[in-house]
């Protein structure tokens, strides 16, 4: 069971208050864009076991969506941030640094 | 007008604790940026409370504004007032970014009262009821649907959710408070 924190609200919930939303970080490829592009916008996921970065909707609450950083081995949250941003903030990375020396997911490390 | 009705026509239940069907309340959910200085003080004027910080919620007999999320505010103000307080804040806030809407008879509320009160919700909700206390707001899910509660009083507290819900969160809420349930953890 995840405990995560609701970035918007400061609610500290478990698991079934909240939504998966799958991958953080996706770059949009539409209308125009190349075939291959296209392919990997819509079925190229990670699948990493340690670090993964996802996205998270507080559905039985505000109904923000946010993003969160966790180990998909040992289920540890590292933390929540807001979804307006195309990166993790540095806090985030340090934490990562700090309890995952090494990691990497997708080009952030 | 027709005639309006409250979900369950004020139903009551008595067990560890005291469950009703508290009838009608007026209800306007309020979208904008809370942090703007006309937006609270229009807020205010039909309230007639403050506007509260995070999850923060103030009532005031029938009136009281509760924080829903950032950007997210519930007004509460009698029943048949809720049409003109619409019209007012509509009035008030013209040309700003904002939406108030009238959705008083798409909720149903219930109290939740006596010495067990805090643990009918707790054995329901996924909140842990020892840090929660008056003044504050929880949006949450109560077993399967989704509903919101804050506390009057130590031992009274209030439970809005969709009218839709009504006729579950009664029958959920009464047998959270069956007679001789009592885990006798608060």
């Amino acid at each position: 069971m995840l405990i995560l924190e609701c970035p918007y609200c400061g609610v500290k919930g478990e698991e079934t208050e909240f939504h998966a939303g799958g991958e953080a970080h996706l770059k949009r490829f539409g209308p125009g864009s190349s075939d291959a592009d296209f392919e990997t916008y819509l079925f190229m996921r990670e699948n990493p076991k340690g670090v993964h970065l996802e996205r998270w909707r507080h559905a039985n609450g505000c109904g923000k969506w946010f993003h969160a950083a966790r180990c998909t081995m040992t289920l540890e949250v590292f933390g929540t941030y807001s979804a307006q941003t195309y990166e993790p903030p540095q806090e985030i990375k340090d934490i990562l640094t700090a309890k995952r020396p090494g990691w990497s997911w997708r080009n952030f490390k | 007008m027709s005639d309006v009705r409250s979900a369950l026509a004020g139903a009551s239940f008595e067990g560890i604790a005291r469950v009703a069907e508290a009838g009608l309340r007026g209800m306007i959910s309020f979208r904008g940026d809370l942090s703007a200085s006309k937006v609270k003080s229009a807020l205010k004027a039909v309230s007639g409370v403050e506007m509260p910080g995070q999850r923060g919620c103030v009532v005031n007999g029938a009136r009281g504004l509760a924080w829903m999320s950032p950007d997210e505010a519930l007004v509460m103000v009698p029943h048949a007032e809720a049409e003109d307080a619409v019209s007012q804040l509509n009035k008030a806030l013209k040309g700003q970014h904002f939406m108030a809407e009238n959705v008083s008879d798409a909720r149903a509320v219930f109290t939740v009262s006596g010495r067990h009160a805090r643990e009918v919700i707790a054995k329901l909700a996924p909140v842990d009821m020892a840090g929660f206390g008056p003044g504050e707001i929880r949006r949450t899910r109560i077993a399967q649907v989704a509903a919101a509660f804050w506390m009057d009083e130590a031992d009274a507290l209030t439970v809005v959710c969709f009218r839709s819900g009504a006729e579950y969160m009664f029958g959920t809420l009464k047998m959270a408070a069956q007679p001789g349930s009592e885990v006798g953890v608060y």
